[in-house]
């Protein structure tokens, strides 16, 4: 082999090997779901989120997943980081559109690390009509259809358990396109204090990824579906 | 095979090279144990913190003490050797012929089989006086502590969070685990998806959390403070952040913790909605209901299922 067809070849090689460690790079690392930016009022951050049955992905449209709706343009965006001002007051806002799985651990049932140790609590049902907006401390999910998912960031005591929407008005009117705008679902709001700078992951302690090995595979351990960080920013 | 040919004279007295090392070694191996003795051992991990972390602490300890002569007599006898039997300049000659020495083979076997037999015994004693020195002993373990007043507590692993029972008071569940000062406390490790590992470092009990598994270790606490529990066993995406701080508290302080907290469960429902207290859980059954639940009022959620039909393995 003659020496320029050596050195063709080397060359050919090594931009190989550059390319693709470029799209590892880009792909994997740098191509996660992106980051929506909350910012605070008045030490408070409002954060809206919510659960449905499916997502928007076109590779994998059949997993639960939650959304972050961007507070600037009020589009929901399918993510599940996102950041906020540390030393505020989160006031979340949780949409549950997803329709009920038992707990693996009813212990998940009850609402802890809140402002005040409750979630507001109302259900709208398949005719947009709302139930009185209640407090609740626990919402009991192995006593009928009533949880869907969780919302917890185990690192700041923070449990949350996301209901469900009415069994009855969940049967065959559970929102089919994501993200969500129509539909029965529950509306959850509570708030918990972000005590200093950092990440904190959070994810839904139900186990939603049916299919997988005891339903915590698939979007149960995916960024971007049932799991995310919430950045705390100094 | 080549005879070595005597030498044409007798060659000068050779220094006695063994009282030589032995005595660079002595001091030096004394120096060493003492250091480790009083110096280093109280500061070694895991710490006090309970029985079973002293005794670990204790058994590093001593192994240090055991383990710092033969290092050192290695050491010692490598850098006389170097210094003393290298090959010099211009020095051509053979070394002396050597047949065996039965007074140092004698007296390797013998220190190496005490040493051994030794460790042996210390071992077996380390782990049968400290009831499992700390370890998970399986659903029927055998070294038990000899009192019975015991502080029996949970350990659920889950992906991925430990939560913590406490059958003695109602079968009260929570995320920190909250233990009395000077108490002796069973723990019964569980795991309701995939193995985990129960590793509180500072106590001294590391225990597997299998599912379907009453894995029983035992330790006394001795010291009050903080401690941090981790999963010492790949669990899945969130492995890394599977920990959480627990707390040895006065026993009086332990009493109103536990008093508090089973009143706020009692009241706000949870105590009821949690499942009658076992050693292991089926995740397939939800008592209450009664019966092997796999899907709720024919709703289906995510995926609707506690464990979907096609999911490859239930505990």
């Amino acid at each position: 082999m003659s020496l320029p067809v050596r050195i063709t070849a080397l060359l050919v090689a090594f931009a190989a090997v550059a390319v693709g460690a470029a799209f590892i790079v880009v792909h994997y690392i740098l191509g996660g779901p992106p980051t929506i930016s909350f910012n605070a009022s008045g030490g408070v951050t409002n954060v809206v989120l919510q659960e449905d049955a499916q997502n928007d992905s076109s590779t994998k449209p059949d997993w639960v997943s939650y959304f972050v709706q961007d507070p600037s343009t009020k589009q929901w965006v399918h993510t599940t980081l996102f950041s906020v001002p540390a030393h505020t007051t989160v006031h979340m806002t949780i949409l549950g559109y997803d329709g009920c799985t038992p707990l693996r651990n009813n212990f998940w049932s009850q609402v802890q690390g809140t402002v005040g140790g409750t979630v507001g609590l109302r259900i709208i049902n398949n005719k947009g009509v709302s139930t009185p907006y209640r407090r609740v401390s626990v919402i009991n999910g192995w006593a009928g259809c009533t949880v869907a998912h969780t919302f917890a960031i185990p690192s700041l005591h923070l449990f949350i358990p996301v209901a469900s929407p009415n069994a009855i008005d969940s049967a065959n009117n559970l929102c089919s396109v994501s993200p969500c705008t129509s539909g029965p679902h529950s509306v959850m709001t509570f708030s918990f204090r972000v005590p200093n700078s950092g990440v904190f992951r959070w994810q839904c302690f139900v186990p939603c990824g049916g299919g997988f090995l005891d339903g915590n595979g698939g979007p149960m351990q995916t960024i971007g579906y049932m799991t995310g960080n919430m950045e705390a920013r100094a | 095979m080549a005879t070595p040919e005597a030498p044409a004279s007798s060659p000068a007295a050779e220094p006695r090279h063994g009282l030589r090392i032995f005595l660079i070694w002595l001091p030096l191996a004394v120096i060493a144990d003492l250091l480790i003795w009083f110096a280093w051992y109280p500061h070694m991990p895991p710490g006090r913190m309970t029985s079973s972390a002293s005794h670990q602490q204790f058994d590093i300890a001593f192994l240090a003490v055991v383990a710092a002569p033969v290092l050192l007599f290695v050491w010692t006898y490598a850098a006389y050797a170097l210094l003393n039997w290298r090959h010099r300049e211009g020095d051509e000659e053979d070394g002396p012929p050597i047949h065996g020495n039965a007074k140092i083979q004698a007296t390797w076997i013998g220190v190496t089989a005490v040493i051994v037999l030794g460790l042996f015994v210390f071992g077996t004693v380390e782990l049968i006086v400290p009831a499992g020195a700390g370890a998970g002993e399986g659903p029927a373990p055998i070294w038990q502590p000899s009192t019975s007043n015991r502080l029996q507590v949970q350990v659920i692993g889950q992906q991925w969070a430990f939560t913590y029972r406490y059958p003695q008071f109602g079968g009260m569940e929570t995320t920190q685990l909250v233990l009395p000062n000077n108490a002796t406390v069973e723990f019964h490790v569980t795991s309701l998806d995939v193995i985990h590992s129960f590793w509180a470092y500072r106590l001294g009990v590391k225990a597997d959390a299998n599912p379907g598994v009453d894995n029983i270790a035992f330790t006394t606490t001795k010291q009050m403070g903080s401690f941090t529990v981790r999963c010492n066993e790949l669990c899945g995406l969130w492995h890394g952040a599977m920990f959480n701080a627990g707390l040895v508290l006065s026993p009086a302080a332990f009493r109103a913790w536990a008093s508090a907290l089973r009143f706020k469960e009692a009241n706000n429902g949870v105590l009821s909605a949690l499942p009658p207290y076992a050693t292991t859980y089926d995740p397939t059954v939800i008592p209450q209901l009664g019966a092997a639940i796999v899907k709720i009022d024919q709703i289906t959620g995510g995926a609707g299922y506690y464990y979907p039909p096609q999911d490859p393995v239930t505990p």
